[in-house]
């Protein structure tokens, strides 16, 4: 349900409206920015939201995004040293 | 692209998948005796499908497609009131694509378009608003269907024309909310469900705490979810640790993307315009207790219930759902898709006979289109 | 010096009426000054009358196909309806393995057509054909009532020839062989859909569509075992390839990762939730060769302009008949199937 996808506010094109213009890989649509404007409508541009049947509904969350990327990286490392601790429990066997 | 990329790496994905592995093992599952994780949402059933999740994860978990699917759910009785005013020759009838195919019990919105209707796709409710400003002599029903994610869409847009006062727009609201379905599977004493993946972008505009009965009343995790491939592998794995570690909690996987309150501008649009239905009808589930929306008093100049005379109860509440259709047993998790007897016989995306083979959210259609090979061997 | 004034137009007004396809004076003048005058067909009679070579060649073959177009909007990034009318049917012959000589070329046109837009449609046929070498020597116009249709349609019929020896066909095709295809895929879909404007999205994106003939003269000429070609037109490059398969009883894998596409494509897609493999193309072709001629078709492809981005997305297995599957990029794999009925947009 509910596709949504990242967009990039690159230009306001209606203050009153609430109306900007959002770029994904490329493809602009113009889109409303009410459930993302907290401030001036100029403070959103250059930032990147989750678009949904032309509404920006969600300013991504840089922060979070790194995270979530550290901890799926973390699982590669845990899973790396598990391994090396693997071999070398089975040298270690090995040697014995 | 940004945001996307990144959570599509193969390379991630295997430590992921060995981790995955390694608790599936921790919790003793195995293909016999799966864990068995709903997706609820649709967006979830076609990246599993997509990615083909379900054969890179192992054997010993279990995935049951949820009813997150807002085409699929739709009752016949509101496609059939939806051609009824479709074919009203002062109507111009906008829609999102997804409707088109859905079987009314006379006939779809494709076929009533090619009996002359006058049906336009669109993108987004506002280019319904923008057809009804440029159409001043007709009127502009917008369908207006989907979970909390679609709402304030159709929230704003009507707030939108109440400003500008455009008379000749108005939306027929089918909006449906994510956790009224949720209780009445849990409270199914067939159900064999140990943990839940949340729809991440439902609760981009809800937030977190709706699904809080899911741990505390119900003992079961819940992780919500994103919608890249990552997203989902690691939320699964969350739903297993938590399983393994005998926790039943709300997590948020997506972070990026979901806040823990929600979105206050799209709740309060929502909470201006809409209001809880005492009940609304769920195609394979029946009626469920205050889990539709309508349009409120204040905006019922954009209610197209009033405008048209369709007031939900107003028409026949009896329309049968086709015999031998087993959506509703797929939906609940009692049997997989290709159990169903009419499976790729009666019921195929060519000749849908239930919702669940329309829409390629359907669990039946994304059997189909992704693995029908398989589900026939 | 030979200075001669440009003809005085004989016709009237700016767009096409019923008059214009009565059979008088009001005919005959929008068919000589709008198509004869351009395509300069050699016989004044209703028929062309054609000798060639290679036909005279024994063992070759006549090859013959047909088709009709019909686009929303009619003039679209890249292209218009009269340059798709040339290329669609030029790669209709070429993928079998023929030259293609001649075309006819007949017109359906809506009463209130401008005629500056007849002009333009019939100058870009033109140039097309050229850039070909086929030779657009006979047509007709039908003008019908307004919204009879739709400004114009067009069908073309072509006329080539295979040489001797050639058989390219599906049936042809053997596990083991490589898929190839000439560029990046769905331009021509994306573009057509940005283009009509109802999903209001603007990209810079261009139709692909180009004649493909001189691409598989060069490949056969370097791959002379080239099993079989189709372009991947309608219903994408799923379509093309369930045809295949079904046609050969042999079953296709392709990579996720190997499939060529623009990041405009890819928006267009991820915004309006749609798959790039059933997406239309018109200059786009998937053909198979055995394994150990994929570089040196790939090499003669590299070097002509219609095949510079030509890559291989997949191989031919051993079956099940019919069936084609998709190595996604997570390593997973998916049914690719033919599609029902036409992709529409969703939202969920």
């Amino acid at each position: 349900m509910c596709l949504g996808i990242p967009g990039q506010i690159v230009e306001i094109t209606d203050d009153e409206r609430l109306m900007a213009m959002a770029e994904v890989s490329g493809v602009r649509r113009e889109v409303n920015v009410a459930c993302v404007a907290t401030g001036p409508l100029d403070e959103l541009l250059g930032k990147w939201a989750l678009i949904h049947v032309g509404f920006a509904m969600s300013v991504i969350d840089e922060d979070e995004a790194a995270k979530t990327l550290e901890a799926l990286q973390g699982l590669g490392e845990a899973q790396e040293t598990l391994e090396a601790m693997a071999d070398g429990q089975s040298a270690l066997e090995g040697t014995q | 692209m940004r945001f996307v990329e990144e959570f599509r790496d193969p390379v991630a994905a295997k430590t992921v998948l060995a981790a995955i592995e390694k608790k599936v093992d921790e919790i003793g599952a195995t293909a016999e005796k799966p864990v068995h994780i709903m997706e609820i949402c649709g967006g979830h059933t076609h990246a599993i499908f997509r990615y083909g999740l379900d054969k890179l994860t192992p054997p010993g978990i279990e995935f049951i497609h949820g009813p997150g699917c807002p085409v699929c759910v739709l009752p016949m009785s509101r496609i059939d009131e939806c051609v009824q005013v479709a074919e009203d020759p002062n109507v111009i009838f906008t829609t999102f694509g997804d409707a088109m195919r859905v079987p009314g019990s006379k006939k779809s919105l494709l076929q009533a378009k090619a009996d002359g209707a006058d049906i336009r796709m669109v993108y987004s409710p506002l280019d319904a608003l923008e057809i009804a400003r440029r159409n001043p002599e007709r009127e502009v029903v917008f369908f207006g269907l989907g979970f909390e994610t679609t709402t304030p869409s159709t929230a704003l847009s009507i707030q939108q024309a109440a400003r500008e006062s455009l008379s000749n727009f108005s939306v027929f609201c089918n909006h449906i909310t994510v956790p009224p379905p949720i209780r009445i599977l849990l409270d199914d004493p067939h159900m064999i469900l140990d943990g839940f993946v949340g729809p991440g972008h439902v609760s981009m505009v809800i937030g977190t705490h709706p699904y809080d009965f899911i741990a505390e009343d119900y003992g079961k995790p819940i992780v919500v979810a994103g919608f890249e491939p990552l997203d989902l592998l690691q939320s699964v794995l969350m739903v297993l640790t938590q399983i393994a570690e005998g926790r039943a909690e709300v997590e948020n996987q997506y972070g990026r993307i979901v806040p823990e309150h929600g979105n206050p501008v799209s709740l309060a649009a929502i909470a201006d315009v809409y209001e809880t239905r005492p009940s609304f009808e769920w195609r394979g589930l029946g009626e469920i207790d205050a889990s539709g929306l309508r349009i409120r008093e204040a905006y019922r100049a954009f209610d197209t219930e009033e405008k048209f005379g369709i007031g939900y109860g107003a028409g026949d509440r009896s329309v049968q759902e086709p015999e031998g259709c087993a959506c509703g047993s797929v939906m609940t998790g009692r049997i997989k898709p290709y159990q169903c007897p009419q499976y790729g016989k009666g019921c195929t995306p060519e000749m849908p006979l239930g919702a669940l083979m329309v829409s390629s959210e359907g669990a039946c259609a994304a059997y189909f289109q992704y693995s029908a090979v398989e589900a026939a061997e | 010096m030979n200075m001669t004034a440009p003809k005085p137009s004989r016709l009237r007004g700016d767009r096409v009426t019923l008059a214009h396809g009565g059979g008088g004076k009001a005919m005959r003048d929008l068919i000589d000054e709008v198509f004869t005058d351009v395509f300069q067909p050699e016989s004044a009679e209703d028929q062309a009358r054609l000798t060639h070579d290679a036909l005279l060649e024994p063992g070759a073959q006549l090859a013959f196909t047909t088709d009709s177009f019909v686009v929303s909007p009619v003039e679209f990034p890249g292209g218009d309806i009269g340059k798709i009318a040339v290329c669609g049917t030029v790669n209709d012959l070429a993928v079998g393995g023929a030259k293609p000589l001649w075309l006819s070329a007949a017109f359906i046109i809506e009463e209130g057509c401008e005629i500056a837009l007849l002009r333009r449609i019939v100058a870009s046929m033109q140039a097309e054909a050229r850039k070909a070498g086929v030779k657009i020597v006979t047509g007709d116009t039908k003008v019908v009532g307004k919204g009879a249709a739709d400004q114009v349609f067009v069908t073309t019929s072509g006329v080539g020839v295979i040489p001797k020896g050639r058989n390219l066909r599906a049936e042809a095709i053997q596990p083991g062989d490589v898929a190839i295809v000439n560029g990046v895929l769905g331009d021509h879909g994306a573009a057509i859909m940005a283009a009509r404007g109802d999903m209001a999205l603007s990209t810079d994106l261009q139709s692909d569509c180009q004649s493909l003939n001189g691409l598989i003269e060069a490949v056969i000429e370097a791959v002379p075992e080239v099993r079989a070609a189709r372009d991947a037109t309608r219903g994408g490059l799923a379509s093309s390839l369930n045809e295949l398969a079904n046609a050969a009883g042999v079953s296709i894998e392709i990579d996720e990762t190997a499939v060529p596409l623009r990041p405009e494509v890819r928006g267009v897609c991820e915004i309006l939730g749609l798959d790039p493999l059933y997406l239309a193309n018109e200059g786009t072709l998937v053909l198979f060769v055995p394994a150990d001629q994929a570089e040196a078709a790939l090499g003669a492809m590299h070097a002509t302009s219609a095949g510079r981005d030509a890559v291989a997305i997949g191989h031919v297995g051993q079956g099940p008949a019919g069936r084609v599957t998709m190595r996604t990029l997570f390593g997973g794999q998916r049914l690719v199937d033919m599609l029902v009925g036409e992709q529409l947009p969703r939202i969920c």
